[in-house]
């Protein structure tokens, strides 16, 4: 046992230290800043661990280093110009989009070990069929993460639709194919047969898009935390491939915590992740029946007579939901809400669990427009206080205020946690149109009689009703 | 012992070390924690250099290793960087406001 062989170790054990504690840490808001940076040094560590033992034992060729530069300064720079780039309200899509590259680099690892046998590796993994069996799991896991992440981002990202077919019964017959296809490729690939990669690559492919396209947008989260989870199952098993340890016990660490996490957000839906996976999109299955409904007793108004029910109201919830997110209104929210405060109104956010594409989505745009942390309620804690406030505005937020969830036990949306909106005296859906929302239902609140709609951009009618707060007196100082 | 056995092990102690590690998470943080895991799985990028290292002048083996780096990087890179940005908007929250 040479210096330099102790000297990686220490380095190794370091890293997956670092790297739980920075998992760890994530987890509390404290902490969680902190934590990311440990994990990225853990990662550098890593990094510098596998680079050291290698220059002090084999030796590292300029031909190798002249690739590793290439590739490290092609997806560097790509991965830093998207990360400084990408605009707050499409995190989730970017997040889909790291997640899917990950699983193709893994996926990439495999195919490249199968087709060219590295040199001088373990002696007992050389033997066939182990190191057979975990390629199979690599190329596997890591081409279903990248083809379902790809669609989830395209999903997200509005370029694919949900088409109707898969919908239908037929989407589980397909989906049983392509997993057969995948299983006899597997099974042929460890026989010892050269063919049944590819077979093995287009089979998991098509599975994550055939898994992954009839679930609907408002699930897109919790698959993204599961593909997530695939992710680092797919680390794991190139770690077998390549007899690195580290690789292993990180990637099963992500794999492990994952789907924790995976859990959590499906609690926070009252969804079962079966229903999930399986139940396709919410609402399509039953559209025929009540969701699809035309709307009655609507009742519009315009900012102006918002403006003055706001002047009069004592305690103002405001419900964001994804219309905020995509108009980029949190800093004119922002503005009005600073305004109805100055005129000594009490306002206060209610951020439903799952609002906007993403759980978390409402705070961080909230944060970035400078809401006081202290302001934005979790459902739970504002739910009672909805009969003992006068206004609620809601800005581009349907599902999780339709109040469906808990009066119509037929309707899709039935038993999951809303914002009991309608218990306030007066509340306004600011909406761009009357279309249904993420899941496709009808939404009961529109009708209620205390209820009114202002049709328009949110980031338009916010500032309209800046305009007219102001012409209001509200919140000048007298 | 022998590298399989020890890696079983690895693998075990790895994925129970996980599950232990997130309990209760607020759902604040769901997003920043997915994306903080999702940059961590790009670890995969150890196995890519490894790919490459070991490749000995097989250019097309160099390539795809290479290529592997690419997008395994970009993971990691993109990941924290988009989680740190996240997160940037909590941590200044309480010290600007109290």
């Amino acid at each position: 046992m040479n210096i330099s062989y102790i000297i990686k170790f220490a380095i190794d054990l370091i890293a997956v230290l670092l790297l739980a504690l920075g998992l760890k840490g994530l987890s509390k808001v404290r902490s969680a800043r902190q934590a990311n940076r440990l994990a990225a040094i853990a990662m550098g560590l890593a990094v510098a661990g596998v680079l050291i033992n290698y220059l002090s034992t084999s030796g590292i060729s300029i031909a190798a280093w002249t690739w590793i530069v290439l590739g490290t300064a092609i997806g560097g720079l790509l991965g830093l110009l998207t990360a400084i780039q990408v605009p707050m309200t499409s995190m989730p899509e970017t997040v889909a989009l790291f997640n899917g590259c990950g699983g193709m680099s893994s996926l990439l690892v495999a195919i490249a070990v199968f087709l060219f046998p590295l040199t001088n590796r373990s002696a007992d993994l050389s033997n066939g069929k182990v190191e057979l069996a975990s390629i199979v799991v690599s190329v596997f896991v890591g081409a279903i993460t990248f083809s379902g992440s790809i669609v989830a981002m395209a999903k997200l990202q509005g370029w694919l639709s949900t088409p109707i077919w898969t919908q239908s019964k037929l989407r589980h017959l397909f989906n049983i194919v392509f997993a057969s296809l995948s299983l006899i490729a597997a099974i042929e690939l460890i026989r010892g047969g050269q063919q049944g990669l590819w077979l093995l690559v287009v089979g998991s492919s098509l599975l994550g898009i055939g898994v992954t396209l009839p679930i609907g947008g408002a699930d897109m989260p919790v698959v993204i935390s599961l593909l997530n989870s695939y992710s680092g199952v797919a680390a794991a098993a190139a770690g077998f491939v390549v007899g690195s340890q580290l690789l292993i016990v990180a990637g099963a660490m992500v794999g492990a915590a994952g789907l924790i996490l995976t859990q959590v957000m499906c609690n926070g839906m009252n969804r079962s992740l079966v229903s999930v996976l399986f139940g396709g999109a919410l609402g399509a299955n039953s559209s025929s029946k009540q969701a699809s409904g035309e709307y009655k007793n609507i009742t519009s108004c315009s900012v102006e007579e918002c403006a003055l029910t706001l002047e009069a109201a004592e305690r103002v919830v405001i419900v964001p939901g994804y219309g905020l997110a995509v108009a980029q209104a949190q800093h004119t929210l922002r503005e009005v809400t600073r305004a109805l405060e100055a005129g000594g109104i009490e306002v206060n956010y209610a951020i439903h669990p799952v609002a906007g594409r993403m759980p978390g989505h409402m705070n961080v745009l909230l944060a970035e427009a400078d809401v006081p942390y202290e302001q934005l309620k979790e459902m739970d804690a504002i739910n009672p206080e909805f009969p003992a406030t006068d206004v609620v505005l809601v800005l581009g937020a349907n599902d999780v205020v339709n109040p469906q969830a808990k009066s119509d036990s037929n309707s899709p949306l039935y038993g999951m946690p809303v914002l009991d909106v309608q218990e306030a005296r007066t509340v306004f859906v600011v909406k761009r149109g009357m279309n249904a929302g993420y899941s496709g239902i009808k939404n009961d609140l529109f009708e209620l009689t205390n209820t009114s709609m202002i049709f328009g951009d949110a980031k338009k009618v916010l500032g309209d009703l800046l305009v007219e707060l102001k012409e209001l007196g509200v919140g000048k100082k007298n | 012992m022998s590298f399989l056995s020890e890696a079983i092990w690895v693998l075990l102690l790895g994925s129970l070390l996980g599950l232990e590690l997130i309990g209760k998470v607020p759902p604040t943080l769901h997003t920043p924690l997915m994306s903080g895991a999702n940059a961590i799985s790009g670890i995969t990028i150890l196995a890519a250099l490894t790919l490459i290292i070991k490749a000995e002048n097989n250019t097309t083996l160099l390539l795809m290793g290479s290529i592997a780096l690419g997008f395994a990087l970009f993971n990691v890179v993109g990941g924290f960087l988009v989680t740190d940005r996240m997160l940037a908007m909590f941590s200044r929250k309480p010290s600007r406001r109290k």
